[in-house]
């Protein structure tokens, strides 16, 4: 190993974390082989001239994320992170299998509620949920899904167990990152591409214009599929143009959408075009002024009573929230069981739910020691971890989790799997979570090889979100090398003829060449 | 396409034309304002700001704050780095309809803007970035984008803003008192060596304002890009093919196209000023209205109830 790595078994030993790259006593492991040894032949000087050179490509391409106002480029770092075949194949029936429990949860709590009925789940916990809308109760969706896209964040704790960590299933973002990631890589660091198969991820778009389609109204011949953003102060501003770029199709706002007779339309130079499929990236309370905020100037007026009628499909379906609660998610194990008659592939986070009076009184005891979490935040808001917490943090964490027991829970703090990170002129062991990505168009899930590696850019920081000084690494998932990937053609060999490869010159041309030759 | 695309687009032609219009202009004017005692360099930038639009800030106006004015404020769009920023960011609003290497190109223009000294020199060198860079953007559009209504819109912004330019720029012969040579005025436009061509070394006054003007083949002239605004817009609306127009912009256009081009070419050149008002007048009015016709946007929610 060159120097870049000196020191980095004695960090990674006392943060007590498993390291993705190297099993104990710094030896790399399998799936890491070309990387390291791609990383080997580097002095410091290559590095950071590549990770500059990177960092510039993200400005110059607009890949960034809006930050107080401000549009930052989202950090990449050289080190990609690798997932072996055989871990990824439990991951990918892993996420499916919890989409597929979510789903059919969705339809059930949007409609006949046998789950509480059957005592599976108790039915104040659902109608307590922030995120239940009685405006979407009692209709199926046109096209029979709810959630088209998910993010199931998983983490690996200190054993190398993957671990949920919590379920997205709202308006997951950060795919455009891993297909730009994966653009930039090349460049950065084509040695390590070399001799493995690494799955392609380019077929994200594809995938989901498909199942967008698929699952457009009934009758519709050529469903027309828009992305609704918030607008380009939207901290996903950049992911919901690459996204509608990618797909073909329109990037709307709320103020280009109308609705008539329970039929949804564009403003177009040519007049009102019909809109059938609307990939929504706004919060459901901003989406209809008539049935949630009707202070909110980013939605259009009509939108649920147009999908309640079925002259639209929104997706993800409006509601959705209630199935990403973090209080739903310590009973994800159960509805997987209940709807599936399975068990569950991944293993939850230990999650102590506080609204039980045994479990707060143990959980109120020991609050250094743990992670205490709002149900339904998202982005790391409002979370807080015990070791971290000052004496006054925790005294007013208390205050509010006796206030509000229903919006919180509490897990253990788990050390997240480190990967080398370049900090400064080395690599040092930094904690990374995982969100892969799943489409779902009503047949099928799929899941995007790879996905969205965070990765906290501090030393022993465990908080991996962009807005809290997080980054990202590229995510590889190896194949089995027999098995090719599926994109892979088989390369044909090409005959050159000999009137072809004669490129046509001006008349002077010859002369100028004797000239030259004498 | 969506209206509000189609605004910007419109807008990222104007913008970027406005910006190479504006620093042929600066470039060209620097050079003899430099030349000035102080006091006439003050009057006579204070009447160049006029030109472009634009009122002084403060009483005292001179030199930088004239390079301010034009080049550097970010906060105007008259300025050539307000202009570069505003296409800018209207390319960020429709950068899933525009090409990638156009939004890169804009994009990198706009982080380059804060890379040139502010002084008289460097805006030398920033003129001449900026005419590089704006053609780098035309030619990206021209090739990489297709030349569907998307690409109309922006040709249509462009075609309309150049001959505003154009006319800003004749409409500056008069600021300096000493009297600035057509020379450097087919200079400033781009048109020296086309004009020496088609007229030979003889030549007057009057025919260097004509070549500009009415000049049916140099893409610069007034009259040309009237003409290529026109087109666009026929090919936008292509109703109305037997009688008339009903398009307004369309007879805007053509009107000050062709009040031009069949007027006595001595009658214009007496009442110069004037004729480059009606130009920009027109232009202004035919902006008006296409954004009517292609742009309108309901300012606020409209909810037409379940009953259609």
């Amino acid at each position: 190993m060159s120097d870049l790595f000196q020191d980095y078994s004695e960090a990674a030993a006392r943060s007590g974390a498993y390291d993705e790259m190297f099993a104990p006593g710094h030896v790399a492991r399998k799936s890491y082989g070309q990387v390291s040894g791609a990383l080997r032949e580097l002095s410091l000087a290559d590095v950071t001239a590549r990770a500059d050179s990177m960092a510039r490509t993200f400005l110059d391409r607009g890949v960034t994320f809006d930050y107080a106002g401000e549009e930052r480029p989202f950090p990449l770092d050289i080190v990609p992170r690798v997932i072996p075949a055989d871990e990824w194949d439990v991951l990918e029936r892993g996420v499916a299998q919890r989409v597929k429990a979510l789903e059919a949860f969705l339809n059930d709590v949007y409609g006949r509620m046998a789950v509480v009925t059957d005592g599976v789940i108790p039915r104040q916990l659902i109608t307590t949920s922030a995120h239940f809308h009685r405006a979407v109760h009692g209709f199926e969706p046109s096209g029979g899904v709810r959630v088209h896209v998910s993010g199931i964040d998983v983490v690996r704790d200190a054993a190398g167990t993957f671990r949920v960590l919590e379920d997205n299933v709202r308006v997951p973002s950060g795919v455009s990152y891993v297909l730009e990631n994966r653009r930039a890589m090349a460049k950065g660091l084509p040695e390590a591409f070399g001799q493995q198969h690494i799955r392609p991820v380019e077929e994200y778009p594809r995938r989901l214009l498909s199942a967008l389609r698929k699952t457009a109204p009934a009758g519709v011949d050529d469903p027309t599929v828009v992305v609704l953003t918030p607008g380009v102060f939207n901290s996903a501003y950049f992911e919901h143009t690459l996204l509608a770029g990618l797909m073909g199709v329109e990037l709307v706002e709320g103020r280009d959408l109308i609705c008539r007779g329970n039929r949804v339309y564009m403003r177009t130079t040519a007049g009102e075009q019909r809109v059938d499929v609307i990939y929504k990236r706004i919060d459901d309370d901003f989406l209809d002024p008539l049935q949630f905020r009707s202070d909110s100037m980013l939605g259009c007026p009509g939108l649920v009573n147009a999908a309640r009628a079925g002259g639209v499909t929104i997706a993800n379906a409006v509601g959705n929230g209630v199935a990403d609660d973090k209080l739903v998610y310590s009973y994800v194990p159960d509805l997987i069981r209940y709807y599936l008659h399975e068990e569950p592939i991944i293993a939850n986070v230990d999650t102590f739910r506080l609204e039980e009076k045994e479990a707060r009184e143990h959980v109120l005891d020991r609050l250094d020691e743990l992670v205490v979490k709002p149900v339904d935040g998202s982005g790391g808001k409002g979370l807080v971890i015990g070791p971290d917490a000052t004496k006054d943090e925790l005294d007013a964490l208390r205050k509010r989790v006796i206030a509000d027991p229903r919006g919180w829970i509490a897990q253990p703090v788990l050390q997240l799997s480190t990967v080398p990170t370049l900090s400064g002129d080395r690599f040092g062991p930094r904690h990374v979570d995982l969100r892969p990505f799943a489409v779902n168009d009503g047949d099928d899930v799929w899941v995007l090889p790879g996905g969205l590696t965070r990765v906290a850019l501090k030393e022993g920081s465990l908080i991996v979100n962009s807005s809290q000084g997080g980054g990202s690494k590229d995510t590889w998932v190896l194949a089995n090398s027999p098995q090719m990937p599926a994109e892979v053609i088989p390369r044909q060999s090409v005959t050159v003829r000999e009137q072809v490869s004669v490129w046509p010159v001006e008349s002077n041309w010859r002369d100028r060449q004797t000239e030259q030759q004498q | 396409m969506l209206s509000r695309i189609a605004e910007s687009l419109f807008w990222i032609g104007r913008y970027v034309e406005r910006a190479d219009g504006t620093s042929r202009i600066l470039d060209v004017h620097l050079e003899r304002l430099n030349h000035l005692p102080l006091e006439e360099q003050r009057s006579v930038a204070r009447e160049l700001l006029a030109v472009m639009g634009a009122k002084p800030q403060s009483e005292e106006f001179g030199l930088p704050e004239l390079l301010h004015a034009l080049a550097y404020d970010k906060q105007s769009a008259s300025s050539i780095a307000g202009s570069l920023g505003a296409a800018r960011e209207n390319a960020r609003r429709a950068r899933e309809t525009v090409s990638q290497s156009l939004w890169e190109s804009l994009n990198t223009t706009y982080y380059g803007l804060n890379q040139h000294r502010k002084d008289v020199v460097g805006t030398y060198r920033f003129c001449n970035w900026v005419l590089e860079r704006t053609a780098m953007v035309r030619g990206l559009a021209d090739t990489t984008v297709s030349h569907d209504e998307s690409w109309l819109f922006m040709v249509l912004g462009r075609s309309l803003e150049r001959a505003d330019m154009t006319a800003r720029m004749l409409s500056t012969r008069d600021v300096q008192s000493a009297g600035m040579s057509w020379v450097n005025m087919l200079r400033c436009a781009g048109a020296y060596e086309s004009f020496i061509r088609t007229r030979r070394a003889a030549f007057g006054d009057q025919h260097a304002a004509e070549f500009l003007l009415l000049d049916r083949l140099f893409p610069r002239s007034i009259v040309y890009a009237l003409r290529d605004a026109d087109e666009c817009l026929a090919k936008l609306d292509p109703s109305a093919q037997r009688v008339g127009f009903i398009n307004d912009a369309r007879r805007i256009v053509g009107q000050a196209r062709t009040f031009l081009e069949f007027h006595r070419t001595d009658d214009l050149m007496s009442e110069l000023p004037e004729h480059m008002e009606r130009v920009q007048k027109a232009v202004t009015q035919a902006s008006d209205a296409i954004s009517r016709k292609y742009f309108n946007q309901a300012d606020e929610h409209a909810w037409v109830g379940e009953v259609s």
